[in-house]
């Protein structure tokens, strides 16, 4: 257990000197080379990100149509008053943080929990590692449509499940507004549980083995192996698969587009679908953009305050 | 000794690769990926037709395809692409034509060429792009020629009328006393006849009387609504300004969807469907009327032993209406020569030839030659209903209106779930001026 401490202080002490040696590989011209190769990388990344993210800022002030051309009359804030004060742009925003609730929790602590029962595993772990991670390769319409099967209202998987225990099928978990969404995020952990479990994965088999071993000579139980070795060794894995997943989630997308197209009503209607809808189907470009803007401050956002949260719990341990 | 190595290795992968790329140029001209790059069509003398059609129009829209196809030059003349319904569609439309890659002739409803045409993503047809094929405009259906006829320019070709009907069950309603002695459904004009001819399907069914698809589906519940408040008289239109104003009489709204919902506690009408669910209800027969529209018939008719008619819904209130649109033939915007006006128009008059194919499915032809004919006549149950299309009552104008918009996904949402019992008329009303009001408020980005 005192091994602990003394790893976090080596990877501490090593990341300094790192960073020393590349600041003398640059000293020495060798940048010039590296930009050279970044180059073609570059240019696809300020063609199709930063290019269009800058347009999509400026847009955000005018009254551009999709089907025209230029960026139209100047709106100034005109449109971001429209969407902070227009009812569906708060319920795709709140609809987006719901689906963010359901999905996050459940995709860290199942991977969490399937990635450690899985490194228990002594013969065929490949199967479990294949099992849980090929849902995870497929696209996102294949997933949409395996779980839109299921949730056939009256012949469906789930219907017909119900029947065994004697629930009446209703009119379908995608059909009613309390329920879609839970449906979105089942379909949702199902398919991406994947990543985070290899994520987990991968840590887990950095754990020296010896620690365990010596945690047991010292009378540890499995439960206080876990609590004390595996978990704390696992905080950087933990921190990075929250970052990822909260992104994730708050940039869903596909399966609602899929399944529900935003229904029943607008109740599974989430940011990024009401972005597009405003951008490529009423042709208001501007006011899309403001949209994406707005959605954008919220992910910096959250990313910045878990960040802060993460930083203070880390000196406070220290 | 290894420097030479990897010079020697240098040499050849740059050499191998100089070789590419000038088969690669040289190829440019005919490959895909030269014409994807200089943005030349792949094959010059194939015509690109886009459209929305799935299930039974699908079909025979593929059987009309093949008859352009064995006319004008084999399998090679047509690319034909379909599309998911509504708004996808008219989005793909729209961003082709503004990205320079339209189709060469696309489908469009009426009520969604007009915002098309206010974008400027439509072509005008001339008279004398109809003179080319010879057609003229009196060969069409005077009340939907009149209809897309927009700024005193033709902007699109109608094909059709496909008004709202009710569909029936010849053996429940049969049962129920429902049926004249020839197999056609009785006069049901009046609310009181139309409800006890419910009620008595009812008790043949021993549940569901009448179905309407309300979950996951917007524009059934709209289709239904609207024909039944354009039954009551001097209703104002929902939309006025080109969709600036929202002038729905709210009086005629709760009626209407109070009787719905009447019909719903009563179980005469079904709480929650899908738009297939629905369907099915009927054709199994645990339902006697389906309400949707005419295009059904395709279905309808695939299911082995199903003895069904179609009658236009009958009028309730004061006057009958029926809610309907026209598939028509547009020209997106692009750069033509006169030879590929003509194939494009050579297209359409070969569709428009092909008219009784269509109606086979269903709709009412736009074309006179066609709707005149005694085969179209002779046309059963086509026939029972073909004169709904003469009191049709097209959604109205608004640059988020249309089949399969913003606006009838905004209102059909809210009025499936007045049909669902999930929130009240008086509810449903303040949801969507709520949720339009963006849409009234802004103009339009047309």
């Amino acid at each position: 257990m005192t091994a602990a401490p003394a790893l976090t202080r080596r990877s501490q002490a090593a990341a300094p000197k790192a960073r020393r040696s590349i600041g003398s590989a640059l000293a020495r011209g060798e940048g010039r080379g590296a930009w050279l190769f970044l180059a073609p990388f570059g240019l696809f990344y300020i063609a199709f990100l930063l290019g269009p993210a800058v347009w999509m800022l400026i847009s955000s002030f005018f009254n551009t149509s999709t089907v025209r051309t230029g960026l139209g009359s100047f709106a100034g804030f005109s449109n971001y008053a429209e969407m902070l004060t227009r009812a569906d742009f708060w319920s795709a925003m709140w609809h987006t943080l719901q689906f963010t609730l359901y999905t996050v929790p459940p995709l860290v602590i199942i991977a969490f929990v399937f990635a450690i029962l899985t490194n228990r595993v002594r013969r065929g772990q490949w199967f479990f590692r294949l099992a849980f991670f090929l849902p995870y390769i497929l696209p996102s319409a294949t997933i949409s449509l395996i779980w839109l099967f299921i949730f056939t209202p009256g012949s469906g998987l789930w219907a017909t499940a119900q029947g065994w225990v004697g629930i009446t099928a209703g009119s379908g978990v995608l059909a009613d507004p309390k329920t879609a969404m839970i449906g979105i995020a089942i379909a949702t952990v199902w398919w991406t549980l994947g990543f985070n479990f290899v994520l987990y994965l991968a840590g887990l088999q950095e754990i020296p083995r010896e620690l365990y071993e010596a945690a047991a000579v010292d009378g540890a139980s499995n439960w206080e192996q876990i609590r004390y070795i595996t978990l704390p060794l696992l905080n950087r894995t933990t921190t990075l698969v929250i970052l990822l997943q909260i992104i994730a989630s708050l940039k869903i997308f596909d399966q609602v587009y899929l399944m529900t197209s935003g229904g029943p009503g607008i109740s599974t209607q989430v940011a990024l679908g009401l972005v597009t809808n405003t951008g490529f189907t009423d042709n208001r470009l501007g006011a899309a953009s403001a949209a994406s803007v707005l959605l954008l401050i919220v992910i910096v956002a959250i990313a910045v305050i878990r960040q802060l949260i993460e930083r203070a719990a880390e000196r406070k341990a220290a | 000794m290894a420097t030479a190595n990897a010079f020697s290795r240098r040499a050849f992968l740059g050499g191998a690769l100089a070789a590419a790329g000038t088969v690669a140029l040289a190829g440019c001209a005919t490959s895909p990926i030269g014409a994807g790059l200089v943005g030349s069509p792949l094959n010059p003398d194939q015509l690109i037709f886009w459209n929305l059609f799935g299930g039974g129009d699908g079909s025979r829209m593929q059987t009309m395809e093949a008859g352009y196809e064995k006319q004008h030059g084999g399998s090679g003349a047509l690319q034909a692409t379909v599309f998911a319904w509504g708004n996808p569609y008219y989005s793909k439309l729209t961003l082709a034509t503004v990205g320079n890659k339209p189709p060469d002739v696309a489908v469009a409803h009426l009520t969604r060429a007009k915002p098309l045409w206010d974008g400027g993503i439509l072509d005008p047809i001339t008279e004398a792009d109809l003179a080319s094929v010879g057609l003229s405009s009196t060969d069409f259906n005077q009340a939907s020629w009149d209809a897309q006829k927009t700024d005193g320019k033709n902007i699109a070709i109608p094909l059709d009328t496909h008004p709202l009907v009710m569909f029936f069950n010849s053996d429940v309603v049969g049962k129920a006393g429902l049926l004249d002695s020839d197999g056609k459904l009785k006069d049901l004009t009046g609310l009181d006849a139309f409800e006890s001819a419910l009620a008595a399907i009812a008790k043949v069914t021993g549940g569901t009387a009448i179905t309407v698809g309300n979950v996951n589906e917007n524009a059934t519940p709209w289709r239904v609504f609207t024909t039944l408040y354009h039954q009551i008289n001097g209703v104002s239109p929902f939309l006025s300004d080109n969709g600036a104003k929202i002038s729905v009489d709210e009086d005629a709204f709760v009626k209407v969807l109070t009787k719905i919902q009447e019909w719903v506690k009563k179980g005469w009408l079904n709480k929650g469907l899908d738009y297939a669910g629905a369907q099915t209800q009927m054709f199994t027969g645990k339902a006697g009327f389906y309400l949707e529209g005419e295009w059904e018939i395709t279905t309808a008719q695939s299911i082995k032993g199903l003895k069904f008619g179609m009658v236009p819904i009958p009028n309730l209130f004061d006057k009958p209406a029926a809610q309907a649109d026209s598939h028509t033939f547009v020209l997106p915007r692009k750069d033509r020569t006169p030879e590929q006006r003509k194939q494009a128009m050579t297209f359409i008059k070969s569709m428009l030839d092909q008219s009784q194919t269509w109606a086979m499915g269903g709709h009412v032809p736009a074309y006179l030659p066609t709707l005149d004919s005694s085969a179209y006549k002779a046309l059963e149950p086509q026939a029972d209903y073909a004169s709904a299309a003469g009191y049709a009552i097209y959604d109205d104008p608004a640059w988020y209106g249309g089949s399969g918009s913003t606006f009838e996904n905004t209102v059909g949402a809210q009025l499936g779930l007045v049909q669902q019992l999930a929130v009240s008329p008086q509810g449903a009303l303040s949801a969507i001026k709520g949720q339009l009001k963006v849409y009234t408020n802004t103009p339009s980005p047309l």
